[in-house]
């Protein structure tokens, strides 16, 4: 018998990594900025964010105080510093929960179909046709003012995002060849959604992710200036906001600045979102 | 000898990419005559459908395309846009691989054959109806008349070929544009649409330019052939020599390779390797890495398409050394 | 060498009055009408047997089931009706690790070279898992095991640590082809194994299927519509025609004389390779019917030259002909040629 041997293929040598955009990039850094800020905002900050200084009240931006002070004296900078924390901490819980839950549930759902699917759907219709803020305020009055019960109001609401982004890509990654290999290789239907489906289906969820995670701080920041979220005096942008809202003619700075820094956090995910949009796509 | 219809010198296209300037067509030449049915063939990613489409400008910047298309006196490739316009659609029409996504879904094919009417014909009302019914009924959809309120979800794939045929043609051009018409048809249904594109040739005195990757649609519809690699055009011959005595090596390895050249169960003669990247070409002629018949000749500069026997152009070096192949395509069929 | 194959080569799979059906999305509107359910008819009572060590080719044109035959026989879809044995394996009613049992037994390779392969792993992760899930090997001599498939598959040991967007068309079949081959596999069904490749690629993997083959004693279900290709390496070929099998025989009986004029028609539509043989009319006139509106008796009497009254009113059963063929066409049933022709 001949054997026969066909020629060993050279595997073509392309480019392993493509370069990281610079969107992708900027954003990285700015949130190092933040990251920084809110683990050692005491390095950073020449002043305590809540201790009065009646010797200081309502300056206007001046050597001393860059950003100037409020009405008890106290800081802008340092008061916008020690925020990052909690302005942090609100895009983290007001989205982390419902995207693992939301993503889970998607996969889940979409890869089972029938009337899980159904249920979860109607589930999710019943949630969407409220506005989305009206819904928090109405869960967190029930529940009382402060960030823990603006967690799980913004949980119960915000899954259904993610629920629906990745129960569509779960459904077009199953019908892939990939996954119809998976099951002729026998391998199990837990394998093939979380090791094969999730993986390839996750990225809209996650680039999304950032966006809410902005979409969040600017929640936190309504709920606060509306005196349902962060209790004053915690520092936290959005209060911030609201108490300058006296002053704004006399003294803007108040509100600006905290404003202004609402605003950066929110280029940031956006930016570290569109570049994770592109990073994550695999190369076909 | 009559003169071309069309004359292609020094296309090039440029196309830049992320990772650099693609030169998707480099240097090609071609003449078409009047009523010729020529054959574009080439593997993917060899330049065939840009070519196709660069002959009537159809790339926009940041594509660049240089060189001329000469057509009826005039450079297409410097013309205004209104006059292309005008040639467009107009004297020269174009028909395309997926007649779902070239089709308008929302407007009935009747209306859609009107459009062209009343551009280039100035057709409008009941003259325009009956001129679309003939023209289905030319591209042999049955009941004609029924069949123009229907919209094109309502046809099958193969009516839907027939009935982008027919828009094609409204405008009577005098060549028709084809970017493989038949690969997304089953074999039976593209044997009545190549047919009918050979009746509609004859009938209407056209031109056709064909661009597919089927050598079997080119043995079967074709008058010439021009073969392209790597963005240029490495052969062209009459369909019957190119058939039996192929004069560049990768149209004898492209012959070769197919199933049917050997004995039942055989290995094949695979090409090895795989087409070039075009972003980084090796020096000289584009096929030498895969090439069974290369010197250090091939290598060093690209060759020229030349004139190597009367009306057949090759670019390969090694051109008389090629076997001939009549004996050995062993055929499908009865 | 071509494996010597006799007409009592034992069969490896039997296939009986397999049917599948798709229901179509239904209107409330016309649910509420009563109107009934429709369905698309991807398969009618195909019969059709496999022997051990051949390639069988399957042809014909989109809407034939020949890929719904193929993802029904590794059970991607679960048929209505009907049988297949495997050995002595009920296929249609195996479950869990019988199922998983079969599967490592009969393996498919998949059309497109693009999506078969999940995006995120590597060569080595996709060759491990399979030889995982199915204990074919320990985890220590895996990485030996994955080289070793590679190899037999034309691919160098680098290609491991790759993903496969780093690959071509081709060489991501041959990784398909390793997937399936992890599992030592007795059987392959290829679905369209080259159709997504270059000409001159398509020939590359048509050798490694060939070679393959023959070191490792597959029987293999070739499905596609080349019908060059199906020539040159099946032993026998199956034609389908709108769900139903219309013809099976010897390969070179069916391309020299094909006796259904079904197989007639597609082999004449077949472009030749031989410019000097062109014909101006077409091998067949009339459109491929509707699957969801499959005409009644013989599926192709819409488009048969030869059709008379009994193809509308009786479906041809697959008939043994004398000389080997099995065709399902009353020209060729006794009792109908009597009718024809007295």
């Amino acid at each position: 018998m001949t054997t026969m041997h066909s020629p060993a293929l050279e595997v073509a040598v392309r480019p392993r990594r493509r370069m990281p955009k610079a969107t992708l990039l900027i954003g990285l850094v700015l949130l190092l900025v933040l990251i920084v800020a809110a683990i050692f905002p005491q390095y950073l900050a020449r002043y305590s964010p809540t201790d009065f200084d009646y010797e200081a009240i309502l300056q206007g931006p001046n050597a001393k105080h860059i950003f100037g002070t409020d009405n008890f004296g106290r800081d802008i900078l340092s008061r916008i510093i020690y925020g990052t924390r909690v302005d942090m901490q609100i895009a983290i819980f007001t989205t982390l929960f419902p995207f693992i839950f939301g993503t889970l549930l998607g996969a889940l759902t979409g890869y089972l179909g029938k009337w899980s699917d159904a249920v979860v759907g109607r589930i999710a219709d019943l949630v969407v046709v409220f506005p989305f803020l009206v819904l928090v305020i109405a869960i967190v009055a029930v529940l009382g003012p402060g960030l823990n019960n603006m967690y799980i109001a913004v949980s119960a609401v915000g899954w259904v995002s993610y629920w629906r982004l990745t129960r569509g890509e779960v459904l077009t990654q199953k019908k892939a060849e990939y996954a119809q290999a998976g099951r002729v290789l026998g391998y199990s239907p837990s394998r093939i959604l979380l090791r094969h489906l999730l993986p390839n289906a996750v990225s809209p969820a996650i680039v999304y992710l950032m966006t809410d995670m902005s979409l969040g701080i600017l929640l936190g920041a309504s709920l606060g200036y509306l005196g349902l979220g962060a209790q004053p005096p915690t520092p936290e942008w959005g209060v911030m906001v609201a108490d300058g809202k006296n002053f704004m003619a006399t003294a803007w700075w108040i509100s600006t600045f905290p404003g202004l820094a609402l605003t950066l956090a929110g280029v940031t995910f956006s930016l570290i979102g569109d570049g994770l949009a592109d990073a994550l796509r695999p190369r076909a | 000898m009559t003169a071309p219809h069309l004359s292609v010198r020094d296309l090039n296209v440029r196309i830049p990419t992320p990772g650099g300037v693609l030169h998707a067509v480099r240097g090609v030449n071609f003449d078409l005559m009047p009523g010729e049915v020529l054959g574009l063939v080439g593997e993917s990613g060899s330049g065939k459908s840009v070519t196709l489409r660069s002959l009537i400008r159809l790339h926009r910047p940041p594509i660049q395309m240089t060189g001329t298309v000469e057509y009826g006196g005039q450079n297409l490739l410097a013309a205004s846009d209104a006059k292309l316009r005008s040639v467009r659609g107009g004297q020269i029409s174009m028909i395309f691989q997926e007649p779902m996504s070239a089709l308008n879904p929302v407007l009935t094919v009747g209306e859609q054959i009107g459009e062209n009417l009343r551009e280039h014909k100035g057709l409008r009302g009941r003259a325009a109806q009956e001129r679309a019914a003939e023209l289905l009924d030319l591209t042999g959809i049955p009941s004609p008349r029924a069949r123009l309120s229907d919209y094109p979800h309502q046809f099958s794939g193969g009516m839907r070929q027939r009935a982008m045929i027919a828009i094609a043609l409204a405008s009577e051009p005098q060549l028709l544009l084809a970017d493989e018409p038949t690969t997304a048809l089953d074999v039976t249904i593209q044997d009545q649409i190549l047919r009918l594109l050979l009746r509609l040739r004859e009938e209407l005195h056209m031109s056709v330019i064909l661009v597919t990757h089927d050598l079997g649609v080119v043995a079967q519809t074709c008058d010439r052939v021009a073969v392209m690699y790597g963005g240029r055009l490495v052969e062209t011959a009459g369909v019957n020599d190119l058939f039996h005595a192929p004069k560049h090596a990768y149209t004898l390895g492209l012959l070769q390779s197919l199933p049917g050249a050997g004995e039942h169960r055989r290995p094949l003669q695979p090409i090895p390797g795989g087409p070039p990247d075009l972003r980084s070409l090796p020096p000289g002629c584009p096929f030498a890495p895969r090439c069974a018949y290369v010197t250090e000749a091939c290598r060093t500069g690209e060759p020229p398409l030349l004139e190597v026997a009367p009306g057949r152009f090759s670019a390969c070096i090694h051109y008389d050394e090629l076997p001939a192949l009549k004996s050995t395509l062993e055929e499908v069929g009865v | 060498m071509t494996v010597p194959l006799s007409k009592s080569t034992p069969p490896l799979m039997e296939i009986h009055s397999l049917t599948k059906t798709f229901p179509v999305a239904q209107s409330l509107l016309s649910r509420w009408r009563g109107q009934p359910r429709r369905a698309v008819q991807a398969l009618t009572d195909v019969e059709l047997t496999v022997r051990r060590g051949e390639t069988l080719g399957i042809v014909g044109e989109s809407g034939c089931g020949k890929s719904t035959l193929a993802r029904t026989l590794v059970r991607l879809y679960d048929a209505d009706r009907g049988s297949v044995r495997y050995g002595d394996l009920d296929v249609l009613s195996l479950r869990g690790p019988a199922l998983r049992q079969y599967n490592r037994r009969v393996q498919m390779i998949f059309q497109d070279p693009y999506s078969s392969l999940n995006p995120r792993m590597t060569v080595e992760a996709v060759l491990r898992e399979a030889l995982s899930v199915h204990h074919m090997r320990p985890a220590a001599e895996q990485p030996a095991r994955v080289r070793e498939l590679l190899q037999l598959v034309g691919l160098p040991p680098e290609a491991a640590g790759r993903l496969p967007h780093e690959f071509s068309g081709g060489q991501r079949q041959r990784i398909g082809i390793a997937r399936a081959l992890a599992l030592e596999p007795e059987c392959l069904i290829a679905d369209e194994l080259v159709s997504a490749l270059d000409v001159s690629v398509q020939a590359q993997v048509v050798n490694l299927l060939l070679e393959l083959q023959e070191r490792l004693d597959l029987t293999v279900l070739f499905v596609a519509h080349d019908l060059r290709l199906v020539r040159h390496i099946s032993h026998r070929v199956a034609v389908m025609y709108l769900g139903r099998v219309v013809e099976v025989s010897d390969t070179e009986a069916i391309f020299t004389a094909p006796r259904h004029p079904y197989t007639q028609a597609l082999l004449a539509a077949a472009p030749t390779l031989d410019p000097s043989r062109r014909t101006a009319a077409p091998a067949i006139t009339g459109e491929l019917p509707s699957p969801l509106n499959v005409p009644s008796g013989c599926a192709f009497r819409t488009r048969c030259p030869h059709a008379f009254e009994r193809c509308a009113t009786e479906r041809p059963a697959l008939l043994k002909l004398e000389d080997g063929p099995e065709v399902a066409c009353h020209l060729y049933d006794p009792v109908s040629t009597a009718q024809a022709t007295g």
